[in-house]
């Protein structure tokens, strides 16, 4: 695992990276980065830019396969920035641009030969605010499967069976010809994240998904997660900390480090670790200033 | 029971009286912009009423004379000869076949560019392409016409093809006039496709689906009444369209069965018949208006149609 010489690598940047000047105490920050078994997803020394603008910087972080890892700090910190950067949604936007590795089960996702469409399949994303399409509840469901050529012998079975997991089949069964727009916002959310089940993935990324949503139906997408963990790998951007302390089992903080000549602010990870660690006894100053609310 | 004094602003902060929220000065200003702007939304109903009037009246004449049933049906238009016949198939064939022609050339290339503009190309390539294509929309159609009349028909059809035409055809009119009619077709369904939320391509390409899946099954169906309000205008300018027509499609009034024939449209009708010596009150007077009530009619009919279909089939967002 590279750590202290990564230190060196930030003030030694080429001409287009803004140049970052990090405290010493950074050099050491990620030799207590834990090992995670199994890791399905792992990031090395990523970097992620809007053209010049680098909004993430040096991320090294493993992902466990069928774990809910949340991603924790305050605004500007490149969580949501990293989170998309692990499906290649960024490649929608213009301007964004990926260093670093990016591997999923071994296999770099941003490799010329690799498919972003492929990689999307397999690494689906649920987003902040929900976004059903402007089609029937059924059609919600059926869409993923219909794009991407699934081979379903019964697309009814497909649609009631992805619908039950994600815990919205009872209150829809009578209304699924009906538009997803004439649902509440916490069971839209619950449509979206059917919908992504529905494409049977293996991970799914979660972006604030409970930041439109009131409590209860906060409460209620918790503990959809909490049964999906057992089928897929979930990584979760959060807000909220004890969402994260709720369901995560690892949780990775970051924070948002403003340049010293440009002003321009980078995220960096600052501590990955068991949830239960970050919470009870963070190792970094900075974690425990923003656990407890003394910051951010 | 004790005298009840009013919390003014002098309680909350001294040395301030005590504020009204009455209005203390009257809005001459606004009255007078809601006035205006209540006189122009009115004028533009009268107006359009008043057309309407216009043509009706001259028409109802008209139709004292001729019947509707030979009007509509009859295939055989001569209005001006002393063997009168007022049939305006004739008419009505050489539209369809221009106007067919020309939404033939234009809904597909239309909307490949708004697809195109919308769905693929970089904003900055975007930037630059839009104000092309819509300046492309301000080429005054005389241009048009002459350029279908003497490029398209002469040098290419007759010239380099060697077809088998006269000097005017309802192709040239047509392909030429589809050309006029694609930045219309696009600039407005490429206002549609944009205004999509950006959520749901995001969505869409999270399940795993590419740029012209997207497309075809989410942007498509939420932007599907700004599309066929599109084409809907296409359609009217197509039907409407009278310098092309009148100096590329040709000037006598009869049944067009191929495009490579010459035919008379409605529009290329009115204009010619309009420059003549009718004389105020004549039939051949109330003509120009049966047939120009019947344009009208034609394009209210496209309107309610794509109303119908848009009510249909769109999906809200």
């Amino acid at each position: 695992m590279p750590t202290k010489t990564r230190a060196a690598s930030y003030t030694t940047g080429s001409d287009q990276k803004p140049t970052i000047h990090f405290p010493a105490e950074h050099a050491e920050r990620s030799a207590a980065l834990p090992t995670v078994p199994n890791a399905i997803i792992e990031c090395k020394d990523v970097n992620v830019y809007y053209n010049a603008f680098r909004a993430v910087t040096g991320v090294d972080l493993s992902f466990g396969s069928k774990e809910i890892t949340a991603l924790i700090g305050p605004s500007g910190c490149g969580k949501s920035t990293l989170l998309r950067s692990l499906n290649r949604m960024n490649d929608l936007i213009d301007g964004a641009r990926v260093e670093g590795s990016v591997t999923f089960q071994g296999e770099d996702i941003y490799h010329k030969e690799v498919d972003a469409i492929e990689v999307r399949r397999r690494i689906g994303m649920v987003f902040q605010k929900p976004n059903p399409f402007p089609k029937s509840i059924y059609d919600n469901i059926a869409y993923g499967p219909r794009v991407i050529g699934l081979k379903a012998s019964n697309m009814d079975d497909l649609v009631e069976e992805a619908l039950t997991r994600a815990a919205l089949w009872p209150e829809v069964k009578d209304k699924l010809k009906q538009s997803a727009f004439g649902l509440s916002g916490g069971q839209q959310q619950r449509l979206c994240i059917a919908r992504t089940i529905a494409v049977k993935p293996d991970v799914i990324l979660m972006d604030e998904p409970c930041s439109s949503l009131d409590p209860i139906a906060t409460s209620r997408i918790e503990d959809l997660m909490y049964e999906l963990r057992e089928d897929y790998t979930i990584i979760i951007v959060t807000h909220n900390m004890q969402q994260a302390a709720r369901v995560a089992d690892r949780t990775a903080f970051f924070t948002a480090l403003a340049s010293e000549e440009t002003g321009d602010r980078t995220g960096l990870l600052v501590e990955y670790d068991l949830t239960k660690k970050i919470f009870e006894s963070p190792a970094d100053q900075r974690t425990e200033d923003y656990i407890s609310g003394r910051f951010g | 029971m004790s005298t009840l004094t009013p919390v003014g602003g002098s309680a909350l902060l001294p040395g301030r009286p005590a504020v009204s929220l009455r209005s203390n000065r009257p809005r001459h200003g606004e009255t007078f912009v809601r006035f205006l702007l209540r006189v122009a939304a009115i004028l533009t109903i009268v107006i359009t009423g008043g057309i309407l009037i216009a043509l009706l009246v001259p028409s109802i004449e008209f139709f004292r004379t001729v019947s509707v049933f030979d009007f509509l049906f009859g295939d055989r238009w001569a209005p001006r000869f002393a063997d009168a016949s007022f049939g305006v198939l004739p008419l009505v064939t050489a539209t369809a076949w221009t106007s067919g022609i020309a939404l033939l050339v234009a809904i597909p290339l239309g909307l490949g560019a708004a697809v195109f503009l919308s769905e693929y190309a970089k904003p900055g390539l975007r930037k630059v392409l839009k104000p092309v294509l819509e300046i492309l929309a301000g080429i005054p159609t005389v241009v048009f016409g002459l350029f279908a009349l003497q490029f398209v028909q002469a040098t290419v059809f007759r010239g380099l093809f060697d077809l088998d035409t006269g000097a005017f055809s309802v192709l040239a009119a047509g392909l030429v006039m589809g050309v006029m009619i694609v930045p219309t077709i696009a600039s407005i369904s490429e206002d549609a496709m944009s205004a999509v939320p950006l959520s749901m391509r995001q969505g869409s390409a999270a399940l795993g689906a590419n740029r012209m899946q997207t497309t075809v099954r989410v942007v498509f169906p939420a932007a599907l009444s700004g599309i066929i309000a599109a084409i809907v205008l296409g359609v009217s300018r197509a039907v409407g369209e009278t310098m092309i027509v009148a100096i590329a499609a040709g000037g006598q009034a009869r049944i067009v069965t191929g495009p490579l024939e010459q035919g008379q449209t409605m529009t290329g009708f009115i204009a010619n018949a309009a420059l003549g010596d009718s004389r105020v009150g004549s039939l051949e007077y109330d003509t120009l208006f049966a047939v120009g009530l019947l344009l009208f009619l034609v394009t209210l009919l496209f309107n309610f149609i794509s109303i119908r279909f848009v009510r249909r089939f769109r999906e809200i967002y």
